[in-house]
């Protein structure tokens, strides 16, 4: 009896004591179908790293920027990795607020990261964020409305050429509107949007000194040109549109084309939820013959902040997601198709992954179309393509992104909603001592 | 005549209480409804009858575990009313029967503090949750709704209170009652429906708090309106999922209302018509 009470109780140290060595890291995380697969996936990497625990935190976009930035702004210490964009990349590793990785492994191949998106995610030449999935933005479009309407989209259309198709395969009476644009308020929503189409009209958001540039003839050429398409030619209620409501409808059949993030041709090809799937083609993102095309670059990715006490358990977990090894280990349970994309240039190399995803090839083009660090045809002094990568940009693009928003439901003026957005674009400037 | 007109006003009255009633619940039948909805259907536009669907409760349930959460929000919502009742039952009771000049202004101070934007005081809380090791605790965030709900349970038993008359007090305090005896023997008791409809405001209040009981945690604490905002997807569709969690994290304190809504609105018009 003794002899079971000892070996009891040595027992139950013991395991005390493996708990108490198991360092457990939290990771703050969005819902998307991408960053779900993952954790259904973490077996692999607790299976191989025993002596980590990894608990998650899942939480709506806007809630974990919100509260992602008051921890690290407080030094609060509540998650190990985060995920964050190559929006706060750039401003958070400024302001020392994220750890380099520089202990990824030597098996990590971090040159095989795509560039376009490697430079948005590092400053100095250090990678501050490892990028989990990648996506730039495309024309997704209907071969066979494009075919009835007489036309062939071709691999790197024109704003002409989209206006033309779209009131072309306009119509009304079955429903189908030639085109489905970003039109929700939001900086990262229509203002994406509304961003990346501006580069391509030659628009820019700031000149070389900060001074705003709403008031300049092409950004009222961009905004007109997208609230004319889109009162001709798009859905009812689109100013209420983002992401979400635009997939739904192009799932339905109810648009000709979709300009939207690469990311969605998964979800307009899957036969389980697309009326379509069979019917969708994909061409890059329109231009104006300028040398930029209305395209965007983003990439969901982990960085590790600051405070955390666990860096190294962190990194390895980084590491282990945005590897090579984890694109393998998503194909071998769940197929290529659902291999997390954007992110490295030998996903791309791989015929089995070319198979699978037959908009592969065209979701590496855009995403190399796009680069951050020159986004426009004239020289801007900011970093980021649909963005711009200073810290007052939130709220000042979900003003004006409102302000826009207004225009398309013709609440208000095209001219009136630009002069708006140009007042509020220099107080907000002038706020944080950029200009005088 | 005059009973024809009274039954006329009554019938009216009825029906405008349904609608009014239909209207306020309206929300939260459609939530229901659409949990049982596929995701397509879900965003398609009003419709009022699902297929019938269970696909989002169970894609819910097999990702993230409800029963923590659920078990966070009954200790949460529990443990910050008993705290709340503790502090709250002698307040009342001092300033429903020793009122001094300024009660009236300390009781409007209290309930002014609820008119302030809880994002306002957001670092200075979290930061003295940080240095106080209370991030992520569910001591931190009982206290924390304590204290948000404090006003409201004040008040409430306050007005509970002064229907009491204070000679059945003084007359426990002249047969030697302490102040101690005087409050649980004598004035709880009477005040037994008050403070239970308070508990169960308190408790609904507590349940439903999403501002800080979503940023004050993380993992450990985390109460059901962490559960519910992690369905919501930036792409993806998840308005089917979202109301499945909704109606999941909805359910219990819908069902304790329901059982307790004599008792609430029983509570909430004491007093009121005197």
């Amino acid at each position: 009896m003794k002899l079971r009470t000892l070996t009891l109780g040595l027992l139950s140290a013991s395991a005390l004591a493996f708990a108490a060595h198991a360092e457990s890291i939290t990771i703050a995380t969005v819902n998307n179908g991408d960053m779900v697969r993952m954790q259904k996936l973490t077996d692999d990497f607790t299976k191989a790293n025993p002596d980590i625990q990894l608990n998650w935190v899942t939480l709506e976009e806007n809630v974990l920027r919100e509260r992602v930035t008051t921890d690290i702004a407080t030094k609060g210490g509540q998650y190990d990795v985060m995920t964050i964009g190559t929006y706060e990349v750039p401003i958070w590793a400024k302001q020392s607020w994220l750890l380099p990785l520089d202990k990824l492994g030597d098996d990590y191949d971090a040159k095989d990261i795509i560039p376009a998106i490697a430079g948005g995610l590092s400053v100095d030449g250090k990678l501050y964020a490892a990028p989990f999935y990648g996506e730039s933005s495309f024309v997704m479009y209907r071969k066979d409305l494009m075919e009835k309407a007489g036309l062939k989209m071709p691999d790197a259309p024109t704003w002409d050429f989209i206006k033309q198709a779209a009131d072309k395969m306009t119509d009304r009476a079955s429903g189908v509107n030639g085109v489905c644009l970003r039109g929700k308020a939001g900086w990262g929503e229509n203002m994406a949007f509304l961003t990346a189409m501006s580069n391509s009209f030659g628009a820019r958001w700031f000149d070389e000194n900060w001074k705003p540039q709403f008031d300049q003839p092409e950004w009222k050429k961009t905004l007109q040109f997208y609230v004319d398409l889109m009162k001709a030619d798009g859905p009812e209620g689109a100013s209420s549109n983002g992401f979400n409501e635009n997939l739904a409808l192009f799932q339905q059949g109810k648009c000709g084309m979709w300009i939207d993030a690469t990311v969605a041709a998964s979800f307009v090809s899957d036969p389980k939820n697309s009326t379509v799937a069979d019917k969708v083609g994909y061409a890059l993102a329109p231009d104006n013959g300028l040398g930029k095309r209305g395209n965007w670059l983003w990439a969901w990715s982990l960085a590790i902040p600051a405070g955390t006490q666990k860096a190294d358990a962190a990194e390895k977990f980084v590491s282990w997601a945005t590897s090579k090894h984890y694109a393998e280990l998503v194909a071998s349970k769940e197929g290529w198709a659902n291999v997390p994309p954007g992110t490295r240039s030998s996903l791309y190399a791989n015929p089995e992954y070319q198979k699978a995803a037959p908009f592969a090839k065209m979701t590496l083009d855009s995403i190399n179309a796009a680069d951050p660090t020159h986004p426009t045809v004239k020289p801007v002094p900011y970093v980021g393509v649909q963005f711009v990568a200073i810290p007052e940009f939130q709220g000042l693009g979900t003003t004006v992104g409102q302000l826009f928003s207004a225009a398309l439901a013709g609440q208000s003026s095209v001219d009136d909603a630009l002069k708006q957005a140009q007042d509020a674009a220099t107080a907000a400037m002038t706020e944080g001592g950029y200009i005088k | 005549m005059a009973r024809a007109v009274t039954t006329q006003h009554k019938t009216i009255a009825t029906v405008a209480a349904w609608i009014v009633a239909l209207l306020i619940f309206f929300p939260i039948l459609y939530t229901i409804i659409t949990s049982f909805k596929s995701e397509q259907e879900a965003i398609q536009g009003f419709n009022l009858i699902p297929s019938g669907t269970f696909e989002s409760y169970a894609e819910v349930q097999a990702q993230s575990g409800y029963f923590k959460f659920f078990l966070n929000s009954v200790l949460l919502s529990v443990g910050s009313t008993i705290l709340a009742l503790l502090v709250a039952i002698p307040a009342a009771w001092s300033m429903a029967f020793s009122p001094t000049k300024r009660t009236k202004d300390i009781l409007m101070w209290m309930l002014s503090t609820k008119m302030m934007p809880a994002v306002a005081v957001l670092f200075p809380i979290y930061l003295i949750f940080r240095n106080l090791g209370l991030l992520d605790s569910r001591i931190g965030l009982m206290v924390m709704l304590m204290l948000i709900n404090l006003p409201i349970v004040v008040w409430m038993l306050y007005t509970y209170f002064r229907e009491i008359p204070g000679e059945i007090l003084e007359a426990a305090r002249m047969d030697g009652a302490s102040l101690w005896n005087e409050i649980i023997y004598v004035l709880t008791p009477m005040a037994v429906p008050g403070i239970a409809s308070t508990m169960l405001l308190n408790i609904i209040l507590a349940w439903n708090e999403a501002f800080w009981t979503i940023r004050l945690t993380t993992t450990d604490a985390a109460p059901l309106t962490a559960f519910i905002s992690s369905f919501s997807s930036p792409q993806g569709l998840f308005w089917a999922k979202l109301s499945a969690a909704s109606t999941l994290a909805i359910a219990p304190i819908l069902i304790m209302g329901w059982f307790s809504q004599k008792q609430l609105v029983r509570g909430l018009t004491f007093g009121a018509v005197k």
